[in-house]
């Protein structure tokens, strides 16, 4: 008895006693507050979700049921695979704000949740190309070896478009081979599962994920790389000689202005 | 006759005359100067050579610009040879540059990589290098361009002309073999490039891209000849050239732009010593540094960025340095035209863009002053420029050509075009298809126009002074504006020019109505003739001079000009004015 009095003034009691308190507080608040009946949404419910989303946003091209309405140009969705849409709308690719040859990318209204409720419904429509895990495409721990092997399968098979430090490149009619100075790792990969636009689809069986990661990793390290002086744009030769005439002729022809305009002291 | 000019000891500007040296003899005894003087006689050639006058204008340096790129291409070259090895031999990469490590490539690649992140300045000496070629042939092209539109190439110089046009010509395969050497991904694109080229010539070519390659594209044979063709060959043949180049320059002696003062048998200029020593050796060092300054500035060539050359790889901008460019435009424009008789192909579209287009420019190039003076019937030598705008015709021609030059050359980046500037692919191509014949006789009749307005201006200006701006309202409400007579000086450079007159064909027969022997003026001949001097506006006569002045005392005021569409004034003076 006289221990729980002692025990009672004890320093740390106050503490522990509010300590307490906010736990049984915040405990009955968590149990009794409405947020407490917000469980993890079951795959259902995503996907009606989803679907809500898709006809709101979506559907006036791809069709109520993502079956494509060919009069927009837009094809369809059944099949696509979550990847492609995650790809699409995260870029901002889609939804397009007016239809143009190609759709560019630009910044993303969208949560990640609503774009994960999309992906998970077209996904429903038909078996595609899942949205990949970050071991993946996730570039780090790969030796210089592996990461140069990376750099000789992305001149094998990207440069032809994006240009050999992907700078981008042109394609007919319009089209462009879009910069991947600032694409997201997961962004690659999935381009490349998926083959959005004009871009060929490099699937699993042909480039192997261990590959997409070494492609990506020399993607990363080369652009961390210091560039001998300004990089003139990255665009080879022609940008070279643009800057030959502009800066070397141009100036040295403002110098021989002055040289010879300098009288001779007589 | 054919030794021209010497310096005008009256020249207004130039050095003081120097005093006439005692005679070699007497200088014989001095010194280590007069014993080589007794079996050389430098002093009697140092003499001549240091008083050289050279006119000042700065578009008589874009030559020394392409000489100096030359030395420094030389002295970096040296460099360069020293670590480069010419070997397609294939090597694993082990150098220090982690993201190429064990990427199988050639000798040659892996030589380049070592000198750009291996050896010490290795990097800034190949930028140099790289930056010194490109200057070098666009040196060489804004002085022949000088040289062409004013008049620089007539007589005696035509000899001199036709080197420039070789070095030109020779500069370009030099500056190819440089860019093929490294067998990097673009070097290699570039090889495959002229490989079409060589292909499409009919019927030899298969043997001939053997004979280059020594078997199937792309061998181990090529980037050891190259080497050799670059460092050894060539510019043994360029020396030789420039060597020649500069010593008819020494003979003809300078042209120089028209002037009071400025005769045919003169040069005005500052002497060699101890001006121009200065102001070219000083100009040496500035080519010198703003090349150091590009290649430590400005990234060229990125060859680790490239790759190695990889038959299977190509990447988007594969593009030749620029003064391939326009080839390049016209292969990527042409429509696919291809024959095929017998067991033969024809590749029309390689063939005439390719070897076509460069025959063209360069045959076009050398022969144009034998035309010209063949059009003109100009058989007098020339030391004075002309002002482009006394030479409408040729002025035009040349802007056209220019205009051509430089619509083939924007097809060569018509990918670049697109992705920098948001354009069609497709609409390039079509546009240039039709632009590079039309855009060439736009381009002529525009600058033909304002030649001969320009003429018309200096006749207005010689004839009326120039506008001084203040405006005069007369009692009666008029309104004219005052104009200031022009210097004597500028006078005389604005009427100095000659007109020949366009050539008559010749008549078959004599009065006798025998036949005519010996040369004629064919028809042909005098139509182009007729052409060429049709519409340049006449220079005032002394005796409209002599009008004007006095008309201009009393009301020193303006007469307008009669909207004379092709500025064709009659001959008996001053069109009708307003006054």
């Amino acid at each position: 008895m006289r221990s729980l009095t002692s025990r009672r003034h004890h320093k740390a009691a106050r503490l522990l006693l509010v300590a307490v308190a906010l736990l049984v507080t915040g405990g009955i608040y968590a149990v009794v507050s409405p947020a407490a009946s917000v469980a993890a949404p079951t795959p259902e419910e995503t996907i009606a979700r989803g679907k809500e989303l898709f006809a709101v946003s979506c559907a006036s091209c791809h069709g109520l049921n993502g079956e494509g309405l060919a009069s927009q140009g837009a094809p369809s969705l059944v099949g696509v695979g979550a990847a492609a849409v995650d790809f699409q709308m995260r870029t901002g690719r889609m939804p397009m704000a007016n239809p143009l040859v190609q759709a560019p990318g630009k910044t993303n209204p969208f949560t990640p949740e609503e774009i994960a409720a999309i992906s998970l419904y077209v996904a429903s429509l038909g078996d595609g190309p899942a949205i990949p895990d970050p071991d993946q495409y996730d570039p780090s721990g790969l030796s210089p070896e592996e990461v140069a092997v990376g750099g000789d399968l992305f001149r094998t098979n990207c440069s032809a478009c994006h240009n050999f430090q992907g700078s981008g490149g042109a394609l007919p009619n319009g089209k462009v081979a879009p910069p991947l100075l600032d694409a997201e790792p997961i962004d690659i990969h999935e381009a490349m599962r998926t083959g959005p636009g004009e871009m060929p689809v490099f699937a699993d069986q042909a480039i192997p994920d261990k590959d997409v990661k070494a492609m990506i990793a020399y993607l990363d390290q080369v652009h961390a790389e210091p560039s001998a002086g300004l990089s003139l744009g990255g665009l080879g030769p022609v940008s070279e000689g643009f800057w030959a005439w502009v800066v070397g002729i141009g100036g040295l022809v403002l110098f021989a202005m002055w040289i010879t305009k300098k009288a001779a002291r007589r | 006759m054919a030794k021209p000019t010497t310096v005008d000891p009256e020249v207004p500007q130039g050095q003081r005359p120097q005093r006439a040296e005692p005679s070699v003899a007497a200088t014989a005894a001095a010194g280590s100067v007069g014993w080589v003087d007794d079996r050389v006689p430098v002093s009697s050639i140092a003499r001549k050579g240091l008083r050289k006058a050279f006119p000042d204008h700065w578009s008589f340096l874009l030559g020394e610009i392409a000489l100096y790129t030359f030395i420094i291409l030389l002295l970096t070259g040296v460099f360069l040879t020293i670590w480069f090895k010419p070997s397609m031999a294939e090597v694993e990469y082990e150098g220090s540059y982690a993201l190429m490590r064990g990427i199988p490539m050639s000798e040659a690649f892996a030589s380049t990589l070592s000198i750009s992140f291996d050896v010490r300045g290795g990097l800034l000496i190949r930028q140099i290098h790289h930056w010194a070629a490109m200057l070098f042939v666009a040196a060489m092209t804004a002085h022949m361009l000088r040289v062409f539109f004013t008049g620089a190439f007539r007589k005696p110089r035509e000899l001199n002309w036709l080197i420039g046009v070789g070095l030109l010509s020779i500069g370009l395969v030099e500056g190819f073999a440089g860019y093929s050497l490294p067998d990097d991904l673009l070097s290699g694109t570039g090889l495959r490039f002229v490989d079409g080229l060589v292909r499409s010539i009919p019927i030899i070519g298969t043997w001939a891209e053997f004979f280059v390659f020594g078997g199937e594209f792309p061998g181990e044979l090529v980037i050891p000849r190259l080497y050799m063709v670059h460092i050894l060959l060539v510019p043994g043949i360029l020396l030789a050239l420039v060597s020649a180049h500069m010593a008819l320059l020494v003979y003809h002696k300078h042209t120089h732009f028209p002037g009071p003062g400025r005769k045919q048998t003169n040069v005005v200029g500052q002497a060699l010593f101890p001006v121009y020593m200065a102001k070219a050796g000083g100009f040496f060092f500035i080519v010198f540094g703003v090349t150091i300054l590009m290649g430590a500035l400005m990234q060229i060539n990125p060859v680790w960025l490239y790759g190695p050359y990889n038959p299977a790889q190509v990447t988007a901008g594969s593009q030749p340095d620029w003064y391939m460019g326009f080839v390049e435009g016209a292969i990527r424009i042409i429509p696919n035209w291809e024959t095929h008789i017998l067991s033969t192909t024809w590749s029309w579209n390689i063939f005439l863009p390719g070897v076509g287009l460069m025959g063209l420019l360069f045959t076009g190039l050398a022969l144009y002053p034998f035309i010209e003076a063949w059009i003109t019937g100009d058989k007098a030598e020339h030391h004075i420029l002309d002002r482009p705008r006394n030479a409408p015709n040729r002025t035009a021609l040349g802007v056209a050509g220019m205009t051509a030059y430089g619509l083939f050359w924007l097809s060569g980046g018509n990918d670049i075009l697109a992705t920098q500037f948001g354009l069609s692919l497709n609409a390039i191509t079509v546009f240039m298809r039709v632009a590079v014949f039309v855009g060439p006789v736009i381009a002529f009749i525009v600058t033909k126009r304002i030649c001969l307005s320009l003429q018309r201006r200096d006749r207005e200006r010689v004839l009326h002074g120039s506008s001084s701006g203040i405006l005069v309202r007369r009692p009666d409400g008029g309104y004219t504006e005052a104009h200031a007579p022009i210097t004597q000086a500028e006078a005389f450079t604005l009427t100095q020019h000659t007109e020949l007159p366009a050539l008559e064909v010749s008549e078959t027969t004599d009065q006798h109505g025998v036949k005519r022997t010996g040369k004629r003026t064919s028809r042909l001949r005098a139509r182009l003739s007729r052409w060429y001097a049709h519409g340049r506006v006449p220079k005032p006569t002394a005796q409209e001079i002599a009008d004007a002045g006095h008309h201009g005392e009393d009301e020193a005021d303006h007469a307008v000009e009669p909207a004379a569409g092709t500025g064709e004034l009659t001959s008996s003076g001053e069109p009708a004015s307003t006054h």
